[in-house]
């Protein structure tokens, strides 16, 4: 019996430090995850995150760049996809065209070699194919499994969306693998039908007992049908864990804004318990942060109760929508839009009161409010960073030209302009996250560096900026390693990981 | 001025331009089926042009050559067209380009020019003129017309369909022979008799590197030349024309009918 547990229990997918570079940008960054046997497991993230590098990486058609994948304890980091015991449920299915139903399934079982359980002179087990009634006893089974029993011998073409799904699943099942692979499986179908298909394939997971690993960005499917879910961003994981948790407990301010609507706040911890944001302290469930600690927060639109009359914050009703079984509103408090869900419905211009109960904040920790990176002393009262040449004012240490130096500046006091030529750099926003009373606007410069800035203007992401920093917001100080840290100018990758 | 004018005027353009392009060949087919030993001279109606053209030992041989060639090279255009096609369309950037462009060069070049430096090229090599030199300069400048007619189906294929295959189990060469390649048949097909349509009325590359071996447009040259307009080499222009006409209007039809179905 321990051993049926601990079979349950271990891990069949181990990834560590795995990272992929295309042409110089780093799709995926260190990422590190073990997946148990049996799960449903779903890499969930915008698009462009690395969640699909990843799910490739996992069936061997793209190599790390470095970092390795181990299956079931082995190292299979450089095993090709057609020797991996995992089989992948494509996007756009891919099936073969020129193949009718049973033959797309009876592809990978014709491939196939079992061993017969007798072994050669040299004490080798020998294999044998599959015969043609056990590859047409096994593509009956599972073409029963899918609902597809009389289909197997029509073409690929004629068939309807889900219809080709299903045979892709199918396809993919047959040769039992010890991993599906499932890439936005259903992202080209219409809602009702994904919603269907959502159901038959957590049911389908149940009965085979299969792991799978889900790549999707919806973020409503990653919740529904998985046991675990990988948030990831930027080619790194954010957060893993079950779905519940992640809802209730997002790690960070990203995760947060990612999982299900969300109001997130700036605020500060001023005990164990207590929390003060939107000038008003509320009671909270969380402690071990520091006294007057800068936090984020995050308070779920239905954790917030509206009442006419009293509560802790005042605020006026700026939009009402119904939603079927319920209003969402946009309440303007002192300086935060609250975003709220309530059976009740409340009209545009009245006054109501807020309150949200211990249960209903989540604290999650700051882990960063200043952008540091390395750079070169150009002049007594020039430094070099990030490709532009920043003044900064010269202080009591007397630095030489070509020196190397650390360089802070907090995430307040960097100007973005509209125009890049009003800028010493130039850079692209990639990500702006709304955080009460200004916005976090995260920007990426053309030599590969991240800037965090705390803005109270709206920047859309795409938009090109030109960056500016004030001397005297520039703190340059000696680095501790001479030399050798050069590589790594940012110092903060880290800054959306919450623990 | 009025519509009616100017359409007139359209078609009777497009009319002259027809007449000039058609009418010397369809005197040629027209006189064909007349054994006057003149062009322009009918003497009844009869098919004794064609009776010598089917007894003649030397066009029967020409003809013969000139399948031979054409089999051979458009087999050999078909594997390296195809094969190319795979690699061009899988580059990246500048290096596709410049594949594509490289490769359509013996497509833009004068034909004359291709003809000598094939004959140059040989030379150089000190290999004798004949089949080998023959189905080598046929083969090649007929692989552009292959990988045009397959880059096309190769850009329509799922882009996951080769990593399916090798997902299931299938080796790499494996998947491209049972997955990609049968994708490609029709495109192959079609690049298949468009180089033989255009190795069979090759004449000027031919004449370059042939050596001894005559096929129809070098036999229909030479005879010129030596014995001026023997009257059975209308019968042979005739049926070369509709030959290769045919076959480009079947090429059509059947793309035609492809194009409808999709």
């Amino acid at each position: 019996m321990a051993t049926i547990t601990r079979e349950k229990f271990d891990n069949i997918i181990e990834i560590k430090n795995v990272t992929k570079v295309f042409d110089g940008i780093t799709a995926v960054d260190n990422v590190n995850l073990a997946v148990r046997r049996g799960e449903f497991v779903t890499l969930l993230g915008p698009s462009g995150c690395g969640k699909t590098t990843l799910l490739r990486m996992i069936a061997g058609f793209e190599m790390p760049t470095s970092g390795s994948i181990f299956l079931e304890k082995q190292d299979v980091t450089t095993v090709p996809p057609h020797l991996r015991p995992i089989n992948t449920v494509f996007q756009k299915y891919a099936l073969f065209p020129h193949l009718n139903v049973f033959k797309n399934i009876a592809f990978g079982l014709k491939l196939k070699r079992i061993p017969t359980g007798e072994l050669d002179k040299k004490g080798r087990p020998i294999y044998r194919k599959f015969t043609k009634d056990e590859i047409a006893e096994k593509v009956e089974r599972v073409l029963k499994l899918v609902n597809l029993e009389a289909y197997g011998h029509r073409g690929i073409t004629g068939l309807s969306g889900g219809q080709q799904q299903r045979v892709a699943i199918a396809r993919a099942i047959v040769c039992e693998p010890k991993v599906l692979l499932l890439d936005e499986p259903l992202g080209a179908l219409d809602l009702k039908m994904r919603k269907e298909m959502q159901s038959e394939l957590a049911a389908m997971h149940k009965n085979i007992g299969i792991t799978f690993i889900y790549v999707t960005h919806d973020q409503e499917e990653a919740l529904t049908m998985s046991d675990k879910v990988v948030v990831m961003t930027d080619g790194a994981v954010q957060q893993y864990g079950t779905p519940k948790k992640i809802y209730d407990e997002p790690a960070n301010a990203f995760v947060a804004d990612f999982i299900g609507e969300s109001n997130i706040l700036s605020g500060v911890m001023k005990k164990d318990f207590l929390v003060e944001f939107c000038g008003t302290e509320f009671k909270c469930m969380d402690k071990g942060f520091g006294k007057d600690e800068k936090v984020d927060l995050v308070v779920r639109p239905e954790d917030i109760a509206i009442n006419a009359k009293s509560g802790a914050l005042k605020g006026e009703v700026v939009s009402t929508v119904f939603k079927g079984t319920y209003y969402e509103m946009e309440i303007m408090t002192g300086d935060y839009q609250f975003t709220v869900q309530n059976t009740v419905e409340f009209t545009p211009g009245q006054t109501v009161w807020l309150s949200v109960e211990p249960d209903g904040i989540h604290i999650m920790k700051k882990l960063k409010t200043v952008n540091e990176y390395v750079g070169e002393i150009i002049s007594e009262n020039t430094v070099r960073l990030c490709g532009g040449d920043f003044e900064f004012m010269p202080g009591e240490t007397v630095y030489e030209r070509g020196d190397e130096v650390k360089v802070k500046i907090p995430f307040d006091k960097i100007e973005l302009t509209d125009d890049e030529t009003d800028g010493v750099i130039g850079a692209n926003v990639t990500q702006t996250l709304y955080k009460g009373s200004y916005y976090q606007v995260q920007v990426y410069t053309d030599d590969d560096n991240d800037f965090f800035i705390d803005t109270v203007d709206e920047w859309d992401i795409g938009d090109r900026v030109g960056i500016r920093i004030d001397p005297k917001d520039l703190t340059v100080e000696k680095t501790a390693n001479e030399g050798g840290a050069v590589a790594d100018t940012v110092a903060d990758t880290e800054v959306w990981d919450g623990e | 001025m009025s519509k009616n004018v100017k359409n007139g005027l359209i078609w009777a353009f497009v009319g002259v331009m027809l007449a000039f392009m058609y009418i010397p060949i369809i005197i040629l087919i027209v006189f064909s089926f007349t054994d006057a030993k003149a062009l322009g001279v009918w003497e009844g109606f009869s098919f004794e042009l064609y009776r010598d053209l089917f007894t003649n030992a030397s066009i029967l041989g020409a003809f013969k050559n000139s399948m031979i060639l054409a089999l051979v090279s458009a087999l050999l255009a078909t594997a390296l067209g195809t094969t190319a096609a795979i690699g061009i369309f899988h580059m990246r950037k500048w290096k596709k380009s410049a594949a594509n462009f490289v490769a359509n060069i013996t497509m833009e070049n004068a034909e004359i020019v291709t003809g000598v430096t094939f004959m140059m090229f040989f030379l150089a090599l000190r290999l004798p003129y004949g089949w080998v030199t023959l189905i080598i300069a046929h083969t090649m400048i007929t692989t552009p017309y292959v990988i045009l007619s397959v880059t096309p189906k190769l850009s329509q294929l799922n882009p996951n369909l080769y990593e399916a295959g090798l997902d299931l189990g299938a080796s790499p060469m494996r998947s491209m022979f049972t997955v990609i390649i049968p994708q490609l048949i029709p495109g192959m097909i079609s690049g298949f008799v468009m180089a033989f349509a255009l190795s069979l009325d090759d004449f000027i590359v031919s004449k370059f590197v042939n050596g001894s071996v005559e096929t129809i447009p070098v036999y229909l040259y030479n005879a010129l030349a030596k014995r001026g307009a023997d009257p059975t080499l209308r019968a042979l222009s005739s049926l070369l024309f509709v030959v290769i006409l045919a076959i480009l209007v079947a090429l059509n039809v059947v793309s035609a009918k492809r194009r409808k179905k999709t």
